[in-house]
């Protein structure tokens, strides 16, 4: 080891401040119409001029805010799975635990059911997303309610309580789904697999403001995360509050991911393994491994969603499909690996 | 002013009393043994005096202030905990986790760099230093779990009074470093800082406690010096085992012989 831990995690930082601008340079060239590298540089400072250049309409309507989308949501989902993996203190648990997709893609369903074929265009997918996040939020307060007791909030409940809550959200789901036309329900379905087809400049701005506010209060969180590693007693014993420290991620969480699930749909794993992946090559200090994580679920789900432009163009995959593809093979990978890196 | 001052406490955080009517004083560089068989109540008392476990009636005085009425950041300044069993599952290096012991405090890199120095040597973990924390053995990992607790109550500085609490700190170590334990304790006491050391070695304890404390059923059965509290009457109550004490040939402590 020539290098300590603590200079590796600065490094890393360093790599991914430049890999994320790269990506998204990335993709704002690529799509089903090719630009050069040099003609996307070249565009993006003319997008703010209203010119009629085919290049600046290509990338300022759709694929910046896209990219932006992407790198927002992808960000909030890493460093958002890497604070759950922290407060659960087990390396394989992932943000949807608490409850929180289940009951978004229950609100968004019941939204695209409930408001029948009149909602289309953009009014239509912004109350899809109020419904989704609100759905979420809905389903949190629950599995926090329940895991609340007299001697505290027990994460052991809290992940059973999320458990039951995602099966109670899916039984409602299906018989949502079972009463659906066929037009509502291929909506519905389209919308789960997860999409950022429809950024925009609203949009973004939605998903700027929540990442934001995530990517400022989580790291403050990070000395209390790392004592909370050593259990909750040893945790309370180095002048760690426990319980305030664990109701405010549950918060920040339940926000972020509900938030990339309202504007993106359901987008899977990029919470589980980006944490693991930034973890394998850090370790576990939550002082490195939250901004890590953000960048590099920024830089993930950017690289993911121009494999989903690009492979079959002109159609587009929802980019939940290419981060599943991508991230269970490496999970599997990891799994059989985990005794390597000191897991066990 | 004790650094610990306990009358009368009791305790139920389960709702069945675990601690009942337990009374005390500790002084500053003192050292108190906790004895009783398995499940009298040992951990639970270090729990209760570290606040991690209320009590149902009874004083707990910490320098002289309740136990509940601490702040917790100056409390972890001045009391220091190590748990018989640790959750730590996250391949922290030997390193990372000792220095968490220094979370409570914000006296520097630098400074934490020395104690981190200073208490690995005295706990031969520098060797350990770069290993991650979940590939070690279970005397290793008691080693470095004692390490943290040290390092958070280390300098006379970190706090007026200190305390240190450790539950079975040597249970799963070899015969040499069974007494680099004895030497830390030694140590430590000297510095001014109080320990209260619940074990298995009575031999240990009598060599260097300066009192002990015999625990069953929750209850308070037995506190004095070593001498007055390490009976054959005693191990036969307590523990239901006949064994001879006779005194230690070179300091003349109680010395406690299975039969």
């Amino acid at each position: 080891m020539t290098l300590s831990r603590e200079g590796r995690a600065k490094n890393l930082l360093a790599v991914l401040c430049i890999l994320l601008p790269v990506s998204l340079l990335a993709a704002i060239a690529c799509g089903s119409v090719s630009l050069s590298i040099g003609e996307s540089l070249q565009a993006l400072p003319q997008l703010f001029q209203q010119s009629g250049d085919r290049a600046s309409v290509i990338i300022g309507q759709i694929r910046l805010p896209r990219a932006l989308l992407a790198a927002l949501v992808g960000a909030m989902l890493g460093i958002s799975g890497a604070a759950m993996q922290g407060i659960f203190r087990n390396p394989l648990a992932d943000p949807s635990l608490i409850g929180v997709t289940a009951g978004a893609s229950l609100g968004a369903s019941l939204v695209i059911a409930g408001a029948g074929s009149w909602i289309v265009g953009l009014g239509g997918l912004t109350l899809i997303s109020v419904g989704a996040f609100l759905g979420g939020m809905t389903a949190v307060i629950i599995v926090y309610r329940l895991a609340n007791s007299e001697q505290g909030t027990s994460v052991a409940t809290m992940l059973l309580a999320g458990i039951a809550i995602t099966a109670l959200a899916g039984a409602m789901n299906n018989v949502l789904e079972l009463f659906s036309s066929n037009e509502v329900l291929r909506r519905i379905s389209l919308w789960r697999m997860g999409g950022l087809d429809g950024a925009d400049y609203q949009r973004v701005a939605a998903a700027l403001a929540t990442c934001l506010l995530v990517t400022a209060t989580l790291p403050r969180y990070a000395t209390a995360l790392n004592a909370l590693l050593l259990g909750e007693s040893e945790a309370r014993y180095l002048g760690i509050n426990v319980e305030k420290t664990k109701t405010w991620i549950v918060v920040i969480v339940a926000i972020a991911v509900g938030a990339s699930v309202a504007l993106a749909g359901t987008i899977a794993f990029v919470g589980l393994v980006i944490p693991h992946i930034v973890r394998l090559l850090i370790g576990p200090d939550h002082r490195y491994l939250l901004p890590a994580s953000a960048l590099a679920g920024g830089l993930l789900l950017v690289c993911a969603d121009i494999i989903a432009r690009t492979i079959i163009a002109p159609t587009e995959l929802p980019v939940g499909i290419v981060t599943a593809c991508i991230g269970v093979p490496f999970f599997i990978s990891l799994l059989h690996r985990r005794g390597d890196y000191g897991m066990q | 002013m004790s650094v610990l001052s306990v009358t009368a406490a009791c305790a139920a955080p389960y709702g069945t009393p675990l601690l009942k009517d337990i009374s005390f004083e500790l002084e500053a560089g003192q050292v108190l043994g906790l004895m009783g068989p398995n499940g009298a109540g040992k951990s639970s008392l270090l729990h209760c005096l570290a606040g991690g476990i209320p009590t149902t009636s009874g004083e707990i005085l910490l320098n002289g202030q309740p136990i509940h009425n601490w702040q917790q950041l100056p409390r972890a300044r001045a009391l220091s905990m190590q748990v018989q069993h640790s959750a730590l599952n996250f391949p922290f290096s030997v390193e990372e986790v000792i220095l968490l012991g220094r979370t409570p405090h914000a006296s520097g890199a630098v400074c934490d760099r020395k104690v981190l120095e200073e208490v690995m040597a005295a706990t031969d973990a520098s060797e350990l230093r770069h290993r991650p924390y979940t590939q070690l053995s279970g005397g290793e990992k008691q080693r470095v779990q004692l390490a943290r607790a040290v390092a958070q109550v280390w300098r006379e500085e970190d706090a007026p009074d200190r305390l240190l609490l450790l539950d079975e700190p040597n249970s799963a170590l070899d015969l040499s470093h069974q007494r680099m334990v004895l030497k830390l304790v030694a140590t430590l006491a000297n510095s001014g800082c109080a320990i209260i050391l619940a074990t298995h070695d009575f031999n240990l304890l009598s060599a260097h406690a300066n009192q002990l404390l015999v625990m069953q059923g929750g209850a308070q059965h037995n506190h004095g010096t070593p001498q007055a509290v390490l009976t054959p009457a005693m191990f036969k109550e307590v523990f239901e085992v006949d064994v001879l004490v006779q005194a230690h040939p070179e300091n003349n402590s109680p010395l406690v012989i299975h039969k």
